[in-house]
């Protein structure tokens, strides 16, 4: 008898303070539908726009994603991203793991200060990052021309480095993760069984660890092919990337065109992230 | 089991006046010699943080000596590096490699040492059915059972045919069940391979069953180094007797010694005779150890009792083939006492009552004198 008191009791009450939550909750996930998904859907839709207005829609087409694939600025400027986010990952992945491993398994004297200084991209404002690099550039090209005479430009080299410059460390910060995990009996194991330092990292650290390092990998390709600001202020003529051709014709009015373009880039970005997520959260197997 | 391994075999392992300070102060391996010879079954016993395991992983090479040598096959070792030494090791926590299957962990130190390829897959093979593990190759080790995974661990080592394989408490994440079975399995594989065996374990019972030679470790020293038999009958320290099975520790003083002999006073001035295998003086203090086994119990009423000792009966404890009675000297000196049950009785025989006055004894050469 008492036991059903109670709980009739006790009941409405839990229910209000639940609805309450409910309704907060409900909120949230408007809010953030309204204001994250809401823009990008907009954006999706009218690229399938028959119109080259923004306002009105006047029936599906394809028209835009054809007209793109064969525009020779947009095949360019895909070229060009492609071809830094392919070398700025691969460079960025290697220096990336190895400082990972230098920071997990060795001492040194300033690693400390090494430690904070490598993680400076990541939280430092991507302007001051983008106007340091030009300044950093211009310098070495004027210092260059000085002592040896090299005419050096910017362009995709200076890209490609500067990509390379903030991507890094975002790997060394995936990878460390899993290192900080690693069994290192394993690598005893390998080593009594006869394999010498490098036998030992080829066959058991760097399979153990791949996991993490595709998961850095694809986090660095995105962050290049992403990249807006820093790729702006280090580009050279010829060595326009998808982002800065969007903004080119972004200025001259928003078009279905760019529409397009955006919609695709962003299924690649979507694509590639939930890729690194899948291999961050991989067990060795 | 525990044989007795013949002394004039070639000696495999070798430690003299090895020490090991870490980093951190701790003295975890305090000048120990210990000689190891080819073929023997021998384990390293001792409490948690002895320093078992660091002694292992020096003669592995995963650690290297502060002071003293450590000598593999007659050569010293100084530096040489884990792959370059003719020893394997089975990890406490089998360290299989998780992204290969049985058998490429099985194969991996082969492959390293670039044997053939038809070579490998036969010893692999061989080395499988010897840990009876045959049908299991393309398993992952995370499908493996702990006692599998033990097996893999020890396959993957012995596949090697290393001089001296060592194993640090290959079985202290079984249960006793499989731990007792896999005791028997290990004892047997490693009469079959010959291969020396260097196996560390805080088990008494485990090292007593297993070993050829045991070396008793507490706080980084080797206190007693000998066959089962003379760890456990014959132990020089308190520690020792402590530690391998049950002893009652009598304090007294020496009264009088008579050749291999010695009367010493014990529990208010009660003479016991223990044989000695040291000389000792007349008026030192030492301690008198007996097994509870080896004490003989009659009540005082019974004719013809006499004893060492006398006392009363103030526990009795049953435990199936035997008895255990803790039997009171004077204040402070309790003995306790193991006592066969009549085999031939359903009751076990008449236990003594709670309270009896009994009279205790046992041969002169079942007690031993300690001097610590
Ligand atoms: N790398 C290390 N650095 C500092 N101290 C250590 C290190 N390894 C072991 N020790 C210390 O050395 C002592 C001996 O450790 P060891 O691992 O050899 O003990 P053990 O006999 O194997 O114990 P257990 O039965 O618990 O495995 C312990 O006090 C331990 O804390
Ligand atoms: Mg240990």
């Amino acid at each position: 008898m008492t036991a059903t008191a109670t709980t009739s009791l006790q009941a409405p009450r839990r229910k209000r303070r639940l609805s309450a939550g409910w309704a907060l909750l409900w909120l949230n996930v408007l809010s953030t539908f309204v204001f994250l998904y809401a823009p990008i859907v907009v954006m999706s839709i009218f690229s399938f726009n028959a119109s080259r207005q923004m306002q009105v829609w006047m029936g599906f087409t394809l028209d835009w994603y054809a007209r793109m694939v064969h525009d020779e600025r947009v095949r360019v400027a895909a070229e060009n991203s492609l071809v830094i986010a392919l070398v700025s990952t691969l460079v960025s992945t290697v220096i990336g793991t190895l400082t990972a491993m230098a920071l997990e398994r060795t001492r040194f004297r300033v690693k400390r200060l090494y430690e904070g200084a490598m993680y400076l991209p990541i939280i430092v404002p991507e302007i001051v990052m983008a106007i340091a690099l030009l300044v950093f550039f211009n310098l070495s090209f004027s210092w260059l021309d000085r002592l040896f005479g090299l005419q050096l430009n910017f362009g995709l080299g200076t890209i490609t480095i500067a990509h390379i410059a903030f991507s890094f460390p975002f790997v060394a910060v995936v990878v460390r993760a899993r290192l900080a995990d690693f069994d290192r009996t394993l690598e005893q194991a390998a080593q009594d069984l006869g394999a010498n330092d490098w036998q030992t990292f080829r066959y058991v650290t760097l399979p153990l660890l791949m996991p993490g390092i595709i998961a850095g990998a694809l986090l660095a390709f995105t962050l290049s092919i992403d990249d807006f600001v820093i790729t702006f202020f280090n580009a050279g003529v010829g060595s326009t990337t998808l982002p800065l051709e969007i903004y080119g014709r972004v200025r001259r009015g928003i078009t279905p065109d760019v529409n397009a373009l955006s919609t695709v880039m962003l299924l690649a970005s979507i694509v590639l992230v939930l890729g690194s997520l899948a291999f961050q959260r991989r067990r060795a197997t | 089991m525990g044989g007795f391994a013949p002394l004039d075999r070639p000696i495999d392992v070798e430690l003299i006046d090895v020490t090991k300070v870490f980093d951190s102060g701790v003295v975890a391996v305090d000048r120990v010699t210990l000689q190891i010879q080819q073929g023997e079954f021998f384990s390293l016993l001792g409490p948690s943080g002895c320093g078992k395991t660091t002694t292992l992983r020096m003669i592995a090479g995963f650690e290297h000596p502060t002071a003293g040598e450590v000598r593999i096959e007659g050569r010293p070792m100084g530096h040489t590096p884990p792959f370059r030494r003719n020893v394997n090791t089975v990890f406490q926590n089998y360290a299989l490699f998780p992204h290969m299957t049985v058998f490429e962990n099985v194969a991996f130190g082969l492959r390293m040492k670039r044997v053939p390829r038809d070579e490998i897959s036969r010893r692999v093979r061989e080395a499988l059915q010897l840990v009876r593990l045959s049908g299991f190759e393309e398993r992952y080790p995370r499908q493996l059972s702990g006692g599998q995974q033990q097996r893999v661990a020890l396959a993957r080592a012995l596949v090697n045919r290393p001089r001296v394989l060592l194993l640090d408490e290959p079985l202290g994440a079984l249960d006793l069940k499989l731990r007792k079975e896999m005791q028997l399995e290990l004892k047997h594989l490693q009469m079959t391979v010959g291969i020396t065996f260097i196996y560390v374990t805080h088990d008494q019972e485990e090292a007593l069953t297993m070993s050829d030679r045991i070396a008793v470790m507490n706080a980084g020293r080797v206190l007693q180094v000998g066959t089962p038999i003379e760890i456990y009958e014959r132990p020089t320290s308190r520690f020792v007797a402590d530690f391998i099975g049950e002893t009652n520790f009598l304090s007294g003083r020496v009264d009088d010694v008579e050749r291999d002999t010695a009367t010493v006073l014990v529990a208010g001035n009660r003479p016991v005779r223990v044989r000695i295998d040291e000389p000792l003086s007349v008026g030192s203090e030492v301690t008198v150890a007996v097994r509870p086994e080896k004490v003989q119990i009659v009540p005082l009423e019974a004719p013809g009792a006499d004893g060492l000792l006398r006392g009363r009966v103030e526990e009795v404890i049953y435990i199936g083939t035997d008895t255990f009675y803790v039997v009171r000297i004077d204040e402070t000196t309790t003995v306790r006492v193991r006592s066969q049950n009549d085999r031939n009785r359903l009751d076990g025989g008449q236990l003594l009552p709670i309270g009896t006055a009994v009279a205790l004894s046992w041969a002169p050469d079942a007690a031993r004198v300690l001097l610590d």
